[in-house]
């Protein structure tokens, strides 16, 4: 088992290296002068080039990128150019915001999705069933920040239950603060919810037409018993993939509904130093969040690992 | 004991077949209108899009505006008709550059195996690392918001989504008896591929072309609506939410037609793709 | 009071009708063969006894347990009754285990539920159930996975599963259909001891006659859902009243007529295989040592003369689908030569090996995946033609394809249907007519035969044999099967773990095999008239 982990955490590693030049390249190499980029097209000639010596432009791309990557190593982003701070405390600050909100909805999501699931499989056919999977195949055509519109709508408009928007900040307690980010989470976490449950339905199905099920029923199992000791534990496997591919989904949405909500998280984040043309900003949270979903995946081939035997015996 | 209705090859029939599918013919006749909505756009809309009566402006559904106009008193039926086209060009696209690079790349390394295959699956995992958004995100961070980024941006994501479907698909049929008799024939890899395997992916292929079409219907949504796609005075359907957001209080419908729009388009899309795949799932055939 | 009582059970799937008032009484201590082609309902026999048949089935009639009727008990009861009174060993062992639970596990959750027993008591009888099926502790113990195991193996398993709580009844669905002739004969004295210990009745289920004739007191023989005839195992395969029942027994027994032809010998040999060995990489389990390469093939040699007709038997995993392979060119050998008609074809490129592929064709063992299901059988059965140096037009094409079809007994009609619109004996037909299209020297055949029932196994051997006989084709034949060898060839080698360990006449060797490999195989084999004969004697 140490053999496949040490595999695949190589393999991790490797991704991220070549993630990083990607983004380096595409956000410093493709567009010419990023100097010139970020202060516009009316910028003096000064400027821009007091801009490119603080950048080190004027460096070789080789040495540009590999300053660059260490100091990724050494948690040094850069500064930011519109906020004059570090990249990292801008990081550090909106992380604490974005990430309990992807927390939340991703476990939101799973506790709604897998218990649909495994009802819907074990009443396969029955009217609960028709039910769950109509409504799970409506949850999937619902774009998160439209249905977000509309709980706003509904709680915050109409019934006045939790704010419309903004956040704020963990300083002013942790309800309020939670309140703030019920919605959002919800908005994020019921549409991947129906894309889990249909998915734990079917890798249960599947599961539940193979052979050893058959073996545990002749060994005098009740249905219900067979579906909860054995074929979940095997329907498990697919489940998890999806639930690994679906984090990225997850925080692409974060991302969006930040914007709904008015939260200040990466994505505001994001978005300000686009329009403000702020490239170090940009290339710092999308490196941070190409990480996250690259970590995210060797955890679910770590979480295989302990699942299925069969890989614990193998590289 | 042989069972001709159940395992009838794709080209006797299957769209017959399909037809009897419920969730086929829903989906088909849905998305068939909304298709046929963004056609007649180039041709005809109730009104013009691009004229703004501002005397107009906001009004709830009426007789004469079917759903109503918006803050620029554009019609909103018309708006939704021309938006249609664009989501519908994104989405079919970005489907397009993910099956042209993603099918053969699968392909090929199902086919070559070994080495050829671990590069090209890095690569998949690799580009999986870049959600649709985060794309966009880099893309419009260099070159400015548009379309053509939401187009780039969603089909780079669907490169590695055929590839592993087509791989796995292609692999599994690798071992079988009649590809060996195949190569037993003289036939090299590449012909193989193109005479026995991607008529037998094919399938795979639609129903995933299908899921692919609907995420891209959502996706574009979603990049319209913060702004890194289609760019106002182009209608577009998350645009259209996005303008509606701040005037949801007064008007509600501005912000329920046009979601109403997307989630009938990927619910008609999704019920296809569930169609089809109920129609060969091999799982409810009965085994020869 | 017999311990099972099936009267007049009829069932049907949804509309489609599965068995037709079938009568079976089984006695404690007794074993109860279940004979029937595919498709005369035996599986779905057993499934309606354990209560675990698809939904849409529907069963009338009567069965009844110790006196208890099944059909009506409720689902509770029938809980009660499956794996405690009532076992049930199935066909395929690689995938009637939970992969992601200990073996252990597996045996003991039975015990456990029906005895309430606490974990340690549980598996210290697990423990001694896997010893009494022959997986002793030191080497097999409780925290084994399914994967670290065997086939023949995982089977013990299944069984040790069934047999826990010393049922009353225990069926067994084809239990050996998978395993070759030697883990058969092993699994084989392992149920028939666990009958004799427990006063266990045993119920049967198997296409092979000389499989049950060895093991069954009393015989059912079922076709298209109808019992067609029930008795003394003895005396109904001696007497062979009912006309199925000796049609049955001679297909089993069947050897095709051959000619032999005695042709001038050709300036040397067809094929020549000269020490061809064949290595695959192990997984590696550490990063620090890498593992031997396990050996599939170990210098294997050997010639075949044209038009001669040789098997290469041995038990499965022994390698003789590899070399097969490596003859083909569809695998590269590690170390060695193969020669064609004097020609090496090693390490040839694709184009090299045109000429050789023209005349050297392959038959597979599953009629159902050997053809590509989007294809018309024209395509499909021309597909060698692509050999040609010269592309056929499409009406010479059409020609070819339609005599090849003629040579195998079917139709030119039939070339523009679709593979699913035949049979499982057609299928096999067809493939043979893609063989012989291009007018090959020597076709390699991987089981050509194992997948088929009886009565059709008789047909293609014919076709085979006559093949041979008529064209002049060399057929090496690859089989775990020694009927088969003996039926077909004139020579035989037998393989074990890589090597070809004896060389004979077919006659010769399994009359009086000299390797232990060899020898174990002749007697594992079931022979349809040993069995009856001992049967006979056994009974005075």
């Amino acid at each position: 088992m140490t053999a496949y982990l040490a595999k695949r955490l190589l393999i991790g590693l490797a991704t991220l290296v070549v993630a990083s030049v990607v983004v380096f390249a595409v956000l410093e190499i493709l567009p010419g002068d990023p100097a010139r980029l970020m202060l516009g097209m009316n910028a003096t000639e000064d400027a821009v080039l007091a801009l490119r010596n603080e950048l080190g432009l004027n460096q070789g791309i080789v040495m540009r990128y590999l300053t660059w990557t260490g100091g990724l190593l050494s948690l040094d982003f850069g500064r930011s150019y519109t906020y004059s701070v570090p990249v990292i405390e801008l990081i550090r600050e909106r992380s604490a915001v974005s990430l309990p909100l992807a927390l939340i909805a991703l476990a939101l999501s799973t506790a709604i999705a897998i218990p649909v699931g495994v009802f819907s499989a074990a009443r396969r056919g029955r009217p609960a069933d028709t039910v769950a999977m109509g409504a799970s195949q409506l949850g999937v055509a619902v774009p998160n920040f439209w249905f977000a519109l509309l709980l706003v709508y509904v709680f915050a408009v109409w019934l006045r239950l939790v704010p419309a928007g903004g956040f704020p900040g963990w300083g002013a307690g942790l309800w309020p603060a939670l309140k703030a980010l019920i919605l959002p989470a919800v908005a994020l976490a019921l549409p991947q919810a129906a894309i889990l449950a249909r998915v734990t339905r079917s890798a249960l199905l599947d599961v539940l037409g193979e052979d050893f099920i058959r073996t545990a029923r002749a060994k005098g199992l009740p249905r219900r018993t067979v579906l909860w000791r054995h074929a979940l534990r095997n329907a498990m496997l697919p489940v998890v993939t999806i639930m690994g591919l679906q984090f990225a989904f997850l925080l692409a949405g974060t991302i969006i509904i930040e914007n709904v909500f008015y939260l200040p998280g990466l994505g505001r984040l994001v978005f300000q130093a686009i329009n403000q043309r702020d490239l170090i900003v940009v290339e710092g949270v999308v490196m941070l969040l190409v990480a996250t979903v690259i970590v995210v995946n060797l955890l679910v081939d770590l979480s295989y690992a302990i699942v299925d035997p069969r890989l614990r015996h193998r590289t | 004991m042989s069972n001709p209705a159940a395992s009838a090859p794709a080209s006797s029939g299957f769209l017959a077949r399909a037809f009897r599918n419920r969730s086929f013919a829903i989906g088909f006749a849905v998305t068939a209108i909304v298709a046929a909505m963004a056609l007649v756009s180039f041709f005809w809309t109730p009104y013009d899009v691009t004229k703004l009566i501002v005397a107009d402006r906001m009004q709830p559904p009426s007789s004469a505006h079917w759903l109503g106009t918006d803050h620029f008193g554009r019609d909103m039926l018309s708006m939704i008709m021309v938006g249609a086209r664009n989501s519908i060009a994104v989405a079919l696209v970005a489907v397009g550059i993910g099956m042209g690079i993603g099918v053969p790349l699968g392909c090929w390394a199902a086919a070559r195996g070994g080495i050829v295959d671990e590069v090209l699956m890095r690569f998949n995992d690799l580009v999986f690392a870049f959600p649709a958004l985060l794309s966009a995100i880099m893309i419009t961070a260099v070159f400015g918001p548009g379309s053509v980024n939401a187009i780039i941006a969603i089909g780079i994501f669907n490169i590695p989504v055929f590839a592993r479907v087509s791989r796995a698909g292609a692999l599994a049929l690798w071992p079988r008896e009649f590809i060996l008799a195949s190569r037993a024939a003289g036939k090299g890899k590449a012909l193989i591929t193109v005479e026995h395997i991607l008529p037998n992916i094919a399938n795979l292929l639609l129903v995933q072309g299908t899921i692919q079409f609907a995420l891209g219907i959502l996706a574009e949504a979603g990049l319209s609506y913060v702004g890194l796609g289609a760019q106002p005075p182009m209608p577009s359907w998350g645009r259209m939410l996005f303008d509606a957001q701040t005037r949801m209080i007064v008007a509600p419908y501005l912000a329920i037609v046009p979601g109403m729009a997307i989630v009938v388009t990927v619910l008609g899309l999704n019920l296809i793709g569930d169609g089809i795949s109920d129609t060969l799932d091999p799982k409810l055939r009965r085994r020869p | 009071m017999s311990l099972l009582e099936i009267e007049k059970l009829s069932l049907d799937i949804g509309t489609l009708p599965i068995l037709k008032n079938v009568d079976l009484a089984l006695e404690a201590g007794q074993v109860m063969g279940l004979v029937g082609e595919s498709g005369s309902g035996k599986s779905m026999t057993a499934l309606t006894i354990m209560q675990l048949l698809p939904e849409a089935a529907r069963a009338t009639g009567s069965v009844r347990f110790d006196g208890a009727e099944l059909l009506s008990a409720s689902e509770e009861r029938m809980c009660a009754l499956r794996g405690d009174d009532i076992g049930m060993v199935f066909q395929e062992p690689m995938t009637a285990l939970n992969p992601l639970k200990t073996i252990g596990e597996q045996v003991a959750e039975g015990i456990r539920w029906h005895t309430g027993s606490n974990r340690k008591d549980a598996e210290t009888l697990a423990q001694r159930m896997l010893e009494r099926v022959g997986l002793p502790a030191e080497r097999f113990p409780l925290s084994r996975y399914p994967h670290e195991l065997s086939g023949g193996q995982r089977q013990r398993v299944v069984i040790a599963i069934a047999c826990a709580l010393k049922p009353k009844l225990l069926i067994a669905d084809e239990p050996t259909t998978a395993l070759d002739v030697v883990l058969q004969a092993q699994i084989l004295d392992l149920l028939r001891d666990l009958v004799d210990e427990n006063r266990m009745g045993l119920l049967l289920i198997s296409h092979d006659l000389a499989v049950v004739t060895e093991m069954a007191d009393r015989i059912t023989i079922l076709r298209n859902g109808e019992v067609m005839e029930a008795g003394d195992t003895a005396e109904t395969l001696s007497a062979q009243v009912h006309p199925y029942t000796r049609q049955l027994a001679m297909a089993s027994m069947h050897v095709p007529e051959r000619t032999r032809m005695h042709r001038a010998v050709e300036a040397g040999p067809l094929l020549e295989v000269k020490g061809i060995t064949r290595d695959y990489p192990v997984r590696r389990d550490s990063l620090f040592h890498r593992p031997r390469p396990f050996r599939a093939v170990d210098d294997v040699s050997f010639a075949m003369a044209p038009a001669q007709s040789v098997a290469l038997v041995g038990r499965s995993g022994c390698g003789k689908s590899t070399l097969a392979r490596i003859i083909l060119a569809l695998d590269k050998p590690t170390a060695g030569t193969i020669s064609f008609r004097g020609d090496e074809i090693t390490g040839r490129d694709q184009a090299a090996l045109r000429p050789a592929r023209r005349d050297m064709q392959v038959i597979f063992q599953d009629p159902y995946g050997s053809f590509d299901p989007r294809q018309k059988i024209e395509r499909l059965v021309a597909e060698p033609l692509h050999l040609l140096d010269k592309r056929p037009t499409a009406g010479e094409r059409r020609e070819r394809v339609a005599a090849a079809l003629h040579e195998v007994g079917l139709q030119p009609g039939d070339m523009d249907k679709y593979p699913h619109e035949f049979s499982g004996g057609q299928r096999q037909r067809l493939s043979i007519a893609r063989a012989v299209i291009t007018r090959p020297k020597l076709i390699v055949a991987d089981e050509p035969v194992s997948a088929l029932d009886v009565s059709i196994r008789a047909q293609i051997l014919d076709l085979l044999a006559d093949l041979n006989s008529r064209l002049g084709i060399a057929f090496l034949f690859i089989t775990h099967d020694l009927t088969v060898a003996r039926a077909i060839t004139d020579e035989v080698m037998v393989m074990d773990e890589g090597r070809i360990v004896e060389t004979g006449k077919t006659g010769d060797v399994l009359s009086s095999p000299q390797s232990a490999a060899a020898r174990a195989l002749v007697d594992a084999a079931p022979d349809l008239h040993r069995a009856i004969a001992h049967r006979m004697q056994e009974q005075g």
